[in-house]
């Protein structure tokens, strides 16, 4: 199947006795939107941990772009194109805007080891070329983000990560802490990315967002996926009858 | 420099509640010191601290006072360039005075004269064959000693994951028996000619202002500098960035460590003798002018221009106190207030700005 971005089989995950994830088949298609939704402990980020191999899974396995991976750390995966905005942010606070959209893939003016000079200039206009593309506003990037308000600096972790993005961008509940403002913020640059056609895992409670920006709705339950439905074909009430377990205990879905 | 007056939500940005930079604050705090001491001057001992009064020399400042000023902290100073980095990317380096101490001893043994007025060196430690040996072999092999000692405890930091504060406390301890035991305690003298001109005069000056500008550079302009800020601002951040954490805190303490080594032929040069005791208490000058110049001892803010005005105000401060006349204890009891002061002043800066 060429059109397949990433594709589970059987992933599975048990902690101990605790099976947190089982028997996950998942599928995305390119330039497809997905929302991963089910209650707290259903699975879900851990399924994303497997995938960015945060953790190693039990059993099962992934194939990614086209064929079978085994990612031996998250770096592997991001390398290999997969970009995370994790819920614990991974910036660096006494760093400005550039230096932190650039950590660890800096540009240089000429190389020398570890004493490369850096081109501060051009990572600087890339990076209003990031936010600008991203449609997100910064006031000043060469302020540490640590002065910056939550909103602003998950913005910047998730321009990061779109500004990077080749093939596909995972999203663990990227506007749990933000204001109504900033959430809109957010959603704006998922909307960009469906634009540019990268396709998107998203992580989220919140089932109007939900509704708002993706294609189809995945929902976990107990550590199954309990349903896979298309946005169309769906709504509110149906799928917190499948995260309640109202529905779909014997799950039959494509 | 962008300048949207709206931020993100409409908030407003305004570039003049951006904070002024640490750097300023400690260049006021050296010029409220030196004025204390020119008023303290004037009313105590009649005389200028800073300016000339002498009718024999036609110079407007006292160029003599600001020579020593920055002499007695240059050889320190350099240690503090080293520490500065390793603050920076998070760590603390125990371990330099005692570097100090063991690269003293080891380089000036490869540093001896053959004769004294016509007699064999005294306080020869090798046979003829290490005597009167060309300049570089003492200060490579010192320096050598300094980069190994460093390396392990980069090593020891990165891979055993004992906190630095534990590991350099190890090679603090370690190489100051080390340098006791090399020549059972006696001093080592009677360098060659060569080897005394590395510290003669104002050259500890010289070095400690070549190697800050060096090191200014390496930490504003390169990765190093870039990945120092990152790993001490927040090290599982730079890990997931694809920094490769342990080496970058190996090559952070094998440079503390040279620099540590680099001071140690300094200062033996400049006092043509070595002794075991040599760099007592040094590291703990050497982070107190990086804490003074506000580097913040949990890592990922500071800069070598801040240890540099650190280290003119420590200077200034010992000056100071030789000036006004003042026992030589009062400088320490006054070193140790400054540097706690200094500390309670950078936690309630963190205070004022996290908004959560």
């Amino acid at each position: 199947m060429e059109d397949i971005v990433l594709e589970t089989r059987g992933l599975t995950k048990r902690y101990g006795g605790v099976h947190a994830l089982e028997d996950a088949n998942f599928i995305l298609r390119k330039g497809e939107h997905v929302a991963v939704v089910g209650d707290n402990g259903a699975g879900k980020s851990t399924f994303v941990r497997q995938v960015t191999a945060v953790e190693q899974k039990s059993a099962g396995q992934i194939f990614f772009d086209g064929k079978e991976v085994n990612f031996e750390g998250p770096l592997q995966a991001r390398e290999a194109g997969i970009e995370t905005v994790f819920q614990t942010l991974a910036l660096a606070d006494d760093l400005d805007v550039p230096s932190n959209l650039f950590l660890g893939r800096e540009m240089f003016k000429f190389r020398l080891g570890p004493f490369s000079i850096l081109d501060r200039k051009a990572m600087r206009e890339r990076t209003l070329e990031a936010l600008k593309t991203t449609a997100v506003k910064i006031p000043n990037v060469d302020n540490p983000i640590r002065n910056m308000s939550g909103g602003q600096r998950q913005c910047v972790s998730i321009a990061r990560t779109a500004a990077f993005a080749s093939k596909l961008v995972i999203m663990d509940e990227p506007t749990a802490a933000l204001g109504v403002q900033e959430t809109a913020q957010v959603e704006n640059i998922i909307r960009g990315l469906k634009d540019r056609g990268v396709p998107l895992i998203l992580i989220s409670h919140n089932l109007r967002q939900v509704f708002d920006l993706v294609d189809r709705i995945v929902v976990f339950r107990r550590g199954r996926i309990v349903a896979s439905l298309r946005k169309d074909e769906t709504d509110g009430n149906d799928i917190v009858s499948y995260i309640t377990g109202v529905k779909g205990t014997d799950a039959a879905f494509a | 420099m962008s300048q949207s007056t709206h931020g993100l939500g409409g908030l407003k940005y305004d570039p003049a509640k951006r904070s002024r930079p640490q750097e300023l604050n400690v260049f006021i705090a050296l010029i409220v010191i030196v004025a204390a001491f020119e008023i303290l001057g004037r009313l105590l001992m009649g005389d200028s601290f800073l300016l000339n009064t002498r009718d024999n020399v036609d110079t407007f400042f006292n160029e003599q006072r600001l020579q020593i000023i920055i002499l007695q902290v240059s050889i320190v100073g350099i240690i503090g360039l080293g520490v500065t980095q390793v603050i920076i990317s998070g760590g603390i380096d125990l371990s330099s005075g005692s570097i100090v101490g063991a690269t003293a001893m080891i380089a000036m043994s490869f540093a001896q004269v053959a004769t004294v007025n016509g007699n064999p060196n005294p306080k020869a430690i090798f046979g003829d064959w290490a005597m009167d040996l060309p300049v570089i072999v003492p200060v490579v092999v010192g320096l050598s000693c300094g980069l190994f000692a460093g390396l392990i405890n980069g090593a020891l930091i990165a891979y055993t994951r004992i906190p630095p504060f534990i590991a350099t406390l190890g090679m603090m301890v370690t190489a100051r028996g080390l340098s006791k035991w090399w020549s059972k305690g006696n001093p080592i003298s009677f360098p060659t000619d060569g080897y005394a001109t590395i510290g003669k005069g104002m050259m500890p000056v010289v070095i400690f202002i070549v190697l800050a500008v060096l090191f200014h550079c390496i930490m504003t302009y390169t990765k190093y500098g870039k990945h120092c800020y990152a790993i001490g601002s927040n090290e599982a951040a730079a890990r997931m960035s694809g920094i490769n954490t342990e080496h970058h805190k190996i090559l952070v303490y094998t440079i503390a460590g040279g620099l540590a080594s680099l001071a140690a032929v300094v200062l033996s040069s400049k006092n043509l003798t070595a002794q075991a005791g040599m760099g007592v208490m040094y590291e703990l000058d050497a982070i107190a002018m990086a804490v003074i110049g506000g580097v913040s001892l949990q890592g990922g803010r500071g800069s070598i221009l801040g240890t540099v005005l650190g280290a003119l105000i420590f200077g200034v401060i010992i000056s100071g106190f030789t000036f006004l006349k003042l026992d030589a204890y009062y400088q320490e009891m006054v070193k140790g207030i400054i540097i706690v002061a200094a500390v309670v002043l950078d936690q309630w800066r963190q205070k004022g700005r996290s908004r959560g």
